[in-house]
C-alpha cells in the first residue's frame, strides 16, 4: 500500500482525553502519523515521544556563518581592497568591526533559523496543506494514522484501538 | 494531582554542620596564610629601588593590602545587595518559579550588615591611599598642586564642609545607602517570617509594594555607590554608564553565587522540588546577563576607543598599555564572556550542575578581576597585580560571606512555606 495517501482519523473532544489517549495508541503498538489541535497542547511532544528540534544548530552554524562574513568583508574592504584611516586607527581595528559583526550574526542566525524551519516544514509559498478534518481549525483534536505505516495491524483493530481511546469518531481518509 | 507539592517537606531547614564549616574555615586559613605570604613578600621583598625612582610618593605596602581590601569590600557589596535586588525583582514581576529558592536569595543579604563596617571603616583607614581626591591641596587655589577639575567635583564630596575638610555629602551616601538596604533586607526577612507563620496572600502583597520601592531605591543608590566606591579613584575620569557597568557586573556575578548555592543545597538533598526546570531558569539569567555585562564593558570601551579623546582615552590606555594590567583585559573577557557564552549554550548545559558549576565558580572568579582593574591600575599603578595577597584576600573574603549567608540561611525554613506561588513554581516545566 502507497504511503501518506489513506488515513484513519480519531476525532478528540478534550485535551486531556487526547493526552491520555496518544499514549495509550502509541503503547498497543499503532503509530500515529500526526496530531492536529486547534491551539498549542502543552505536553504532546512529550507524549508523541517527539525529539528536541535541532533549528538551534542550525541557527549557530548561521551565526557562525554570520560572524565570519562580517569579519572578513569589513577586513577586506578596510584592510585591502580600499584601505582607509578612520580616527587615526589601524587599517584593520577590530573593535570597530565588532558592532556590524554582531549586526549580522544575528541577522545570519534569525533568517537562516527561519529559513531552515519553513524548508524543513514544507512551508513554501506554493505548498498546498492537506486538510485532514477542517474542524481541528476549530475545536477538535485529530489524530492522523497512517494506514501505509500500520500494516501489521488490521484496519478495524485500528478503530477499535481508537474508539476505546475515548475517540468522539473514527473517520477514512484518503488523498488523491 | 492538586496539591502536589504538599509531598514535600516543607518545614525543611539548612542544617548548618560541623563538617561545612569546617572545609569553610580550611578555605579561610588557607586564604588567610597566603594573606600574611603576600603582605610578608611585599614589605620585605618591595619595591625600594622603584620607590626611589619614582621620587616623591614612595610606595608602602600597605597601599595594596587597602586596595585589595577596598575591591573585595565593594565586590561582595554587590553579590549581597544582588541577592536582595533578586529575591525583590521576583516579588515585583509576581514571577511564580522561582518561590522555593527565594529565601537562598534573600540569604545573601546577610553580609550587607558587615559589609557597611568593613566599607567605611577602610574608608577611613585608607583615605589618601586610595582617593586621589582626600587631598586637601587640591582645593586649595594657593597651593602647586591646586587642581581645578577636581574642584569642581569636590562638592559631590565635601558638601556641606569646605573642600578638603571632612567628605560629609560622601560619608553620608554610604552610610544612607548601606542603612536602607539593611532596612529592606530586615523588613523582607520579616515579611517571609510572618508568612510562614500566618499563610494568605496579604504578605504576597506586601512583598510587592516593598519590593518595588526597594527597587527604585536600588536603582539610583547602585549607580551613586558605583561612582562613589569605585569611579572616583580616577578622579578626573568618568563614564556615563559606569554605573550601570558596575551593576552588570554585580548582578551576574550575585546570580552566579546564587545559582551555586541552590546546586549545594540540591547536593546536599535539601529543596527537593527545585528541579532542572528551575536550575535552567536560573542558568539562562546567568547566561543572559553574562552578555549584558559584555554589552556594557564593550559600549563603554568602544566609544572611548573610537572618540580617542584623551581625557576619557586615558582609563584604558593606563589598563591596556600596562604590562601588569593589559593581559587581564583580556583574561577578564575570556572569563565572563567567552567561556560562559559558549559553554552555556546549549539546553542540556544550563540544565546541569556540572557545567552550571563550572562557569558560575569561573564568573565569580572573573568578575573579582573585573573589580581587580577597576580598582587598582588607580590606585597602586605599576605596584599592583594579581599575587599572594589578593587571592588570600579574595579567599578570605569569599569563605567570610560564605559563613554568614549560611549561618544567616540555617536560622530559618529553607522554602517559604505559605508562599501563595509554591504551588505553580512546583508545576514550572520549560
Amino acid at each position: 500500500m502507497e504511503r501518506d495517501k489513506n488515513f484513519i482519523l480519531g476525532v478528540y473532544d478534550d485535551e486531556d482525553v487526547l493526552l491520555h489517549a496518544v499514549s495509550e495508541v502509541r503503547t498497543s503498538g499503532v503509530k500515529i502519523h500526526e496530531v492536529y489541535t486547534p491551539y498549542p497542547v502543552h505536553g504532546l511532544e512529550d507524549v508523541l515521544g517527539y525529539k528536541r528540534s535541532r533549528l538551534p544548530i542550525a541557527a549557530f552554524l548561521f551565526g557562525m556563518l554570520g560572524t565570519t562574513l562580517a569579519l572578513t568583508m569589513q577586513l577586506y574592504m578596510m584592510r585591502f581592497d580600499w584601505p582607509m584611516i578612520i580616527g587615526g586607527k589601524d587599517h584593520a581595528a577590530i573593535p570597530d568591526f565588532i558592532p556590524v559583526t554582531f549586526e549580522l550574526t544575528v541577522l545570519l542566525a534569525a533568517f537562516g533559523m527561519v529559513g531552515v524551519f519553513m524548508i524543513s516544514s514544507n512551508l513554501k509559498p506554493w505548498a498546498q496543506p492537506r486538510i485532514f478534518d477542517l474542524r481541528s481549525t476549530d475545536d477538535k483534536h485529530i489524530m492522523a494514522i497512517d494506514i501505509a505505516n500500520n500494516t501489521s495491524m488490521e484496519v478495524a483493530k485500528i478503530q477499535e484501538i481508537l474508539k476505546s481511546s475515548g475517540a468522539t469518531e473514527v473517520n477514512n481518509k484518503s488523498f488523491e | 494531582m492538586a496539591h502536589d507539592v504538599q509531598h514535600y517537606n516543607l518545614d525543611q531547614k539548612f542544617d548548618f554542620t560541623a563538617a561545612t564549616k569546617k572545609s569553610i574555615f580550611t578555605v579561610l586559613i588557607i586564604g588567610a596564610a597566603l594573606l600574611v605570604i603576600g603582605i610578608l613578600m611585599a614589605i620585605f621583598g618591595g619595591h625600594h629601588e622603584e620607590a626611589a625612582e619614582a621620587g616623591g610618593h614612595a610606595f608602602h605596602w600597605y597601599e595594596r593590602l587597602y586596595a585589595n581590601l577596598w575591591i573585595n569590600n565593594v565586590y561582595f557589596t554587590g553579590i549581597a545587595i544582588i541577592g536582595v535586588f533578586f529575591f525583590a525583582v521576583q516579588y515585583a514581576a509576581q514571577a511564580g518559579w522561582s518561590a522555593p529558592i527565594s529565601r537562598v536569595m534573600l540569604a545573601f543579604g546577610n553580609w550587607l550588615p558587615y559589609a557597611g563596617i568593613l566599607m567605611i571603616v577602610t574608608f577611613f583607614v585608607a583615605n589618601h591611599d586610595l582617593f586621589h581626591w582626600t587631598h586637601a591641596y587640591l582645593f586649595d587655589t594657593n597651593s602647586p598642586e591646586y587642581d581645578k577639575i577636581i574642584d569642581g567635583k569636590g562638592a559631590f564630596f565635601y558638601w556641606p564642609m569646605a573642600k578638603g575638610t571632612f567628605p560629609a555629602f560622601y560619608i553620608l551616601r554610604m552610610v544612607l545607602f548601606f542603612g536602607f538596604w539593611v532596612f529592606f533586607f530586615t523588613k523582607f526577612k520579616k515579611i517571609s517570617a510572618q508568612e510562614d507563620q500566618l499563610g494568605g496572600t496579604s504578605h504576597w502583597f506586601k512583598m510587592r509594594s516593598w519590593s518595588a520601592y526597594f527597587i527604585i531605591f536600588f536603582a539610583v543608590s547602585s549607580s551613586i555607590s558605583a561612582w562613589d566606591w569605585v569611579m572616583s579613584i580616577d578622579t578626573h575620569w568618568f563614564s556615563t554608564l559606569f554605573g550601570w557597568y558596575v551593576f552588570s557586573s554585580w548582578f551576574v556575578s550575585g546570580l552566579s553565587a546564587i545559582t551555586l548555592l541552590v546546586i549545594f543545597l540540591k547536593s546536599k538533598g535539601y529543596l527537593e522540588m527545585v528541579n532542572e526546570n528551575h536550575v535552567h531558569d536560573m542558568g539562562k539569567f546567568v547566561f543572559g546577563f553574562t552578555i549584558f555585562w559584555t554589552y556594557l564593558w564593550f559600549s563603554q570601551f568602544l566609544l572611548i576607543y573610537y572618540a580617542n579623546i584623551p581625557e576619557e582615552s586615558v582609563y584604558f590606555i593606563e589598563r591596556l598599555s600596562s604590562d601588569i594590567y593589559g593581559p587581564y583585559i583580556f583574561v577578564n573577557l575570556a572569563m565572563n564572556f567567552f567561556l560562559p557564552f559558549l559553554i552555556l549554550m546549549t539546553r542540556d548545559a544550563k540544565r546541569h550542575g556540572i557545567f552550571l558549576k563550572l562557569v558560575c565558580t569561573l564568573i565569580i572568579a572573573g568578575h573579582w578581576v573585573d573589580f581587580f582593574l577597576m580598582v587598582q591600575p588607580g590606585t597602586l599603578g605599576h605596584n599592583g597585580g594579581i599575587g599572594f595577597m589578593e587571592i588570600g584576600m579574595f579567599l578570605v573574603y569569599g569563605s567570610a560571606v560564605t559563613l554568614v549567608v549560611l549561618g544567616g540561611l540555617a536560622k530559618g525554613n529553607l522554602i517559604p512555606k505559605n508562599h501563595p506561588m509554591l504551588e505553580e513554581s512546583y508545576h514550572h516545566h520549560i
